[in-house]
């Protein structure tokens, strides 16, 4: 084979020396070309208009607009990316190197605003847009605490759905009760002001009731695990939708609607930097690793002091925490839940974001879920396949690598976020 | 005053008796040597005194307190360590991280550390890290800290579950077979070690060994048991000359 043309190494060894912060503002400065230029830009290259979500979801509808739509994403995020990212590594690597001198915090308020504003204006530019992004976003954290309990706790539960469902209609019971006429109480009971005050407690205790009904789950797990376990939390799954179609009180089968518009992408982003945070935080400390021990070997666990079943109570307790927490925003972002939401098709497609992504992983999961929500979006005109691409692929990834896209790997946040060349010029 | 005492303890698989009327009483600071022919129920005792089954007759006492019942994460942390016969390792973990596993019950900062990360946490960590590199110094794999286990040749395994099992702060140590599958040299090495670590943690040792020649050297006093029956108990030299224990143990396996 030949040797690379030296061409695409120097630039590869650039790009290894942009930190994120670099990265960060070029994706910022992309979105907001786009936002001035996009339209005349996709009118000039032959689109009707600018590509919601990088032209992939162009490519299946018009098969004969996929040149354009490239050549679009190409002059609208990769070129100013590139270059705005590789031009200006030299002023953000000194700047991320004196944010690292600071407190933690800082320099992560600051990647996060920058992160923040880019998704902004991003997803400023349609509804679609926004709503998918949305969408994404409870993904990650649906992933993420499954993550918790397949992945670094070994365990198979399949009870996921469940407690996003426990935690969506929790939510939208206070919610529409309390704000919206004509519901429980006759009138509104409170002014819809204080909607977005309440909103986080709200968003609590639908995780609360989660975490409670996880320990119907995690209960059985002490003495068992493995397929057993699995049947189980499936049980459970199904219980908890039967339950809520049986019950007259959240509307049955017909689904609750009317949530009021609380779940902007301010409030989206902000919950899911929470739960990666505090996610990402648990996995890391001694405490959280004990779910790796019982993973591994129980019984060694247990020999060197770790108690077994505390750790599995608080793994999947804190999992479904989440997982109701995700419930509520989802609900609130599409502002209708039916049971039909949380079944089997939800399931399969929270544990393809979590295999394909990969075990054990912060970083994997946030992968599997972008790329299975874009991938499923991108699929949606072709409705069936949709399930039979997104498995192959998922078998394709499991023959490659059995655990997944990016497994065993930590996050640590200060290596993710540190400058890659010193001002001397050594990395 | 014995700091582990064990009264007439009995274990019964399903119809099998794999321990049968066991006692022992082990002082402060004793090794002691543990022998006895392949399934004699050796390493049953041991899990019947780290709790991980419990005694069907009888009872354990540490320092005075009846353990037997209680989870075997309680009877870790109350002092009683161990290493197992056929490395339990966990197969993702690196070198480092098995040792700070083991001060999990030392854990001070709680739920709120873990999840939000506490300045409390950071110290306790750090401070969880430090000990632990001490100990793999002692252990002299501190090199290999960073490194998954799974990846380790298999003496540095069996110093990684020392060093595992003495991050617990254990007052009594059960090693399972400590040198079984080791060379002449690593076999020294490890005496060493135990050697060592009695010494500086004034520990308590109950060693099941099947080489003769380490527990001549390392024990102060030797138990043989056969089909889970104690039948000698002596020093070195009252064992080595006791005629039922030649008879099930030294007339069949080589010495040395
Ligand atoms: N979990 C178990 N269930 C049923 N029988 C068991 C179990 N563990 C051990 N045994 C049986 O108990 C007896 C004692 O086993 P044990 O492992 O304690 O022997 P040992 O003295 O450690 O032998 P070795 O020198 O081979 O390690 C054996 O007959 C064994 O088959
Ligand atoms: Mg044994």
């Amino acid at each position: 084979m030949p040797p690379p043309a030296p061409i695409s190494r120097t630039f590869r060894a650039r790009c290894s020396r942009v930190p994120l912060l670099g990265w960060l503002s070029g994706a910022l400065a992309a979105v907001v070309l786009e936002r001035f230029v996009g339209t005349p830009l996709a009118l000039a290259v032959g689109l009707p208009k600018i590509p919601a979500l990088f032209g992939i979801d162009i490519m299946l509808k018009k098969p004969l607009l996929i040149p354009n739509a490239v050549l679009y994403t190409v002059l609208i995020y990769l070129l100013p990316i590139a270059a705005v990212a590789l031009s200006t590594a030299f002023l953000t690597n000194r700047l991320a190197g004196g944010l690292m001198k600071l407190p933690v915090a800082v320099p992560v308020a600051v990647h996060l605003g920058l992160l923040y504003a880019a998704l902004h204006f991003w997803a400023d530019v349609s509804d679609y847009r926004s709503l998918v992004l949305k969408l994404t976003m409870i993904a990650i954290m649906l992933t993420l605490s499954l993550n918790v309990i397949n992945g670094y706790m070994g365990e198979f539960s399949c009870s996921h759905p469940g407690f996003m469902a426990l935690g969506a209609y929790c939510a939208s019971v206070v919610t529409v009760g309390l704000f919206v006429d004509g519901n429980y109480f006759g009138i509104a009971l409170l002014p819809g002001e204080t909607g977005p005050f309440l909103f986080p407690i709200d968003l609590v205790a639908g995780g609360l009731l989660a975490a409670f009904g996880a320990l119907f789950v995690a209960i059985p797990s002490f003495r068992t695990r493995g397929d057993y376990l699995a049947i189980i939390s499936l049980a459970f799954l199904f219980i908890v939708k039967s339950l809520i179609e049986n019950f007259e009180f959240v509307r049955g089968p017909r689904g609750m609607s009317g949530q009021p518009d609380l779940a902007g992408l301010p409030t989206v982003f902000s919950w899911a930097v929470l739960c990666v945070w505090s996610i990402n935080n648990f996995v890391r400390s001694t405490v959280g690793k004990a779910m790796n021990a019982v993973r591994d070997n129980e019984m060694a666990a247990e020999a060197m002091t770790v108690d077994t079943r505390r750790t599995k109570i608080v793994a999947f307790l804190f999992a479904a925490f989440w997982a109701g927490v995700a419930g509520g925003l989802f609900a609130h972002v599409l502002r209708y839940v039916n049971p039909g939401t949380f079944g089997i098709q939800n399931l399969a497609e929270v544990l393809a974001m979590v295999y394909f992504g990969g075990l054990n992983s912060v970083y994997g999961s946030i992968v599997g879920a972008v790329s299975i929500s874009l991938l499923g979006e991108a699929l949606r005109p072709l409705e069936i396949f949709k399930w039979i691409i997104i498995p192959l692929l998922l078998i394709l990834v499991m023959i490659y690598r059995p655990t997944g896209l990016i497994a065993f790997k930590d996050l640590e946040v200060a290596t993710l976020l540190r400058p890659k060349q010193g001002p001397d010029g050594e990395r | 005053m014995p700091i582990l005492e064990v009264r007439n303890m009995s274990h019964d698989f399903g119809g099998l008796r794999a321990v049968q009327n066991y006692s022992l009483d082990l002082e402060p600071g004793q090794i002691r040597g543990l022998i006895g022919p392949n399934g004699a129920g050796k390493t049953t005792i041991f899990n019947l005194l780290t709790g991980i089954y419990v005694p069907t007759e009888g009872e354990v006492m540490l320092n005075g307190t009846r353990i037997n019942g209680l989870p075997a994460h309680r009877i870790a942390s109350m002092g009683i360590s161990r290493t197992f016969q056929n490395l339990l390792l966990w197969r993702h973990m690196t070198v480092l991280e098995h040792v700070k596993m083991a001060r999990y019950s030392k854990i001070r900062y709680g739920l709120a550390g873990a999840f939000f990360g506490t300045p409390k946490r950071k110290r306790e960590e750090a401070e969880i890290a430090e000990r632990s590199y001490g100990l793999l110094e002692m252990m002299g794999i501190r090199h290999l800290a960073d490194q998954v286990v799974l990846n380790l040749p298999y003496g540095a395994q069996r110093r990684v579950e020392m060093a595992r099992a003495l991050a617990t702060e254990p007052r009594i140590l059960l090693l399972d077979e400590p040198t079984a599958g080791m060379n002449p040299e690593e076999l020294v090495q490890i005496m060493e070690i135990v050697r060592k670590v009695h010494k500086d943690f004034g520990l308590a040792i109950l060693l099941i060994e099947h080489r003769l020649k380490v527990v001549m050297e390392l024990c102060h006093k030797i138990q043989t048991v056969n089909f889970g029956e104690l039948i000698a108990e002596g020093t070195p030299e009252e064992i080595q000359n006791d005629p039922k224990v030649i008879d099930a143990y030294l007339g069949k396996e080589n010495v040395g």
